[in-house]
């Protein structure tokens, strides 16, 4: 019983620290799915970025397309220095692309569909979209090179700010639990001032004080934590459930992995180490003040 | 071991409650603190286990000047330093024997050595069969018994007592002012405020004397023996 690890101060009857696991809770719940959202967001560009900036498609319209002269370009390409591969997607694969915007209907009743090479550009390697039209123009003059780049830059600039935004708005839930720790932190130096006092006088250091509100801390913190985290983590994984019913061939894949599962351990951790410092010192700045 | 030289102490904008209070402590020394209500003995006190800077004047702990001694050190001092306080100030969410061990926890002993030394000092103050006991559970006696046990779990270098023996009864009393002398024959250097004259009588220690906020010194009780300022 003496050396238990009971503290010295009598954190147990202290009203202000009851309310600490809840907005430490709250403020995870909304961290965790902040961040998640980042994460998707971050995946999803990178996916994108990485399929689309290493790829161009060559468009050769109806009119003019016929198996020759898609066979000639997909001849010239595999000669144009930097591209890796050369792919004719055949008739089918680009009906299908076509199917979740136009319907069944509407793709397999004659619709005028493009010749489309896929050219798979070697990494590291720079090809001018304008460049290679023009050589390809002079087998098929209406042909149409698409470096996706238009299209793609303005959608991960979107995205990009998404996840700023997102990320500023985790900083600020960070603040928010930072001025509510202090808050608490400062009440349970003014209930226990008088124990304080005992202790110092008795020669207690700074650090032996302001040890046992960080260990306080650190209790309400990872109480109010595990309850945000895993309250956070049922809601993303109904979010996830429920994605998968949905048909939405545009849309980018919202799901974790498991290193983004792991990372998302960092939030609650983080507003632990967040609670524990900022009570540490708010203690010691207290302190400071004692003779 | 502890000197004040023409040390001032006010609160706030108030008048000086302590004036030109100069005096030494050799090592080993015994003395009574003695005055009316208001005199200024817990004031002294404070100053001396180092609760207060004085407002004017030197004051030396363990030849340390406290004015210049930096805030960090002053940890080191003060677990020197024992107190009894008037108000006993036990924690109540702790037993006796953990409020007992507090110091020794402060210091950083190690828990199997605080565990003996405790249990064997509360029993000592015949408290051995209330050793789990809260505070709120004791009677003022006893009590006051737990607040000197802390005080001298240690065996700290000065011990300072703000009216040690008002609760308990003239037995125990004398009881604990054995203990007092134990401590000060091993070298701990005492100093008990008071106003028990029997018990200051029956121990013959030199006696400081506050009145109206200046100090005397009386080798024993009765008449001031010698002028303010050179004990």
């Amino acid at each position: 019983m003496i050396l238990g690890r009971r503290s010295d101060l009598p954190f147990e009857r202290d009203q202000s620290t009851r309310f600490l696991p809840w907005i430490v809770a709250l403020m995870v719940f909304l961290g965790v799915l902040m961040f998640a959202a980042a994460l998707v967001v971050s995946n999803a560009v990178d996916t994108w970025d990485s399929t689309l900036t290493g790829r161009m498609t060559v468009q050769i319209p109806q009119s003019t397309a016929s198996d020759e002269t898609t066979q000639a370009l997909a001849g010239i390409l595999e000669k144009t220095p930097g591209v890796s591969g050369v792919r004719i997607v055949p008739d089918s694969e680009a009906r299908a692309l076509l199917v979740p915007w136009l319907g069944e209907g509407v793709v397999s009743a004659g619709l005028p569909v493009p010749d489309l090479i896929d050219v798979e550009i070697a990494p590291g390697a720079r090809l001018d979209p304008v460049l290679l039209r023009a050589r390809l123009a002079e087998t098929a003059p209406d042909v149409t090179v698409d470096d996706h780049r238009a299209w793609l830059s303005a959608l991960i600039t979107l995205a990009r700010t998404a996840e700023i935004l997102a990320f500023a708005i985790l900083a600020l839930i960070a603040s928010a639990a930072v001025i509510a720790v202090i808050f608490t932190t400062r009440s349970g130096l003014a209930v226990h001032n008088a124990i304080i006092e005992l202790l110092h006088q008795m020669g207690a250091r700074d650090t032996y004080i302001a040890g046992q509100f960080q260990i306080q801390a650190m209790m309400l913190a990872l109480r109010g934590g595990i309850a945000g985290g895993l309250s956070a983590v049922l809601v993303l994984m109904a979010f996830g459930w429920i994605g998968r019913g949905i048909d939405a061939a545009f849309l980018p894949d919202m799901s974790l992995s498991i290193a983004g599962w792991l990372v998302l351990l960092l939030v609650p951790a983080g507003a632990v180490a967040i609670a524990m410092l900022t009570a540490r010192l708010t203690v010691l700045r207290a302190l400071a003040r004692m003779p | 071991m502890l000197s004040f030289e023409n040390v001032g102490m006010r609160y706030g904008v108030g008048p000086e409650v302590l004036r030109d209070i100069s005096f030494k402590l050799a090592p080993g020394s015994f003395h009574f603190l003695t005055g009316s209500s208001g005199a200024g003995k817990t004031t002294l006190l404070k100053l001396m286990y180092l609760a207060l800077r004085p407002t004017r004047g030197l004051v030396h702990v363990f030849d340390r000047d406290v004015s210049i001694t930096p805030r960090a050190e002053l940890p080191e001092l003060r677990q020197k330093i024992g107190v009894v306080f008037q108000d006993f100030r036990l924690i109540d969410h702790l037993s006796a024997v953990e409020n007992v061990a507090l110091p020794l926890r402060v210091g950083g002993a190690r828990h199997a050595e605080i565990d003996t030394h405790v249990r064997e000092l509360l029993s000592w103050v015949g408290l051995g069969e209330r050793l789990d006991a809260r505070p709120s559970t004791l009677s003022g006696g006893q009590q006051q018994r737990v607040a000197i046990a802390r005080a001298v779990i240690n065996r700290p270098k000065l011990l300072l007592a703000d009216e040690p023996t008002g609760n308990v009864d003239d037995r125990i009393a004398v009881r604990l002012m054995y203990l007092f002398e134990e401590l000060n024959k091993a070298g701990t250097t005492v100093v008990i405020a008071t106003h028990n004259n029997a018990l200051v009588e029956k121990f013959g220690h030199p006696v400081l004397r506050l009145d109206d906020g200046e100090l005397t010194l009386r080798r024993k009780l009765g008449p001031a023996a010698e002028p303010r300022g050179s004990v």
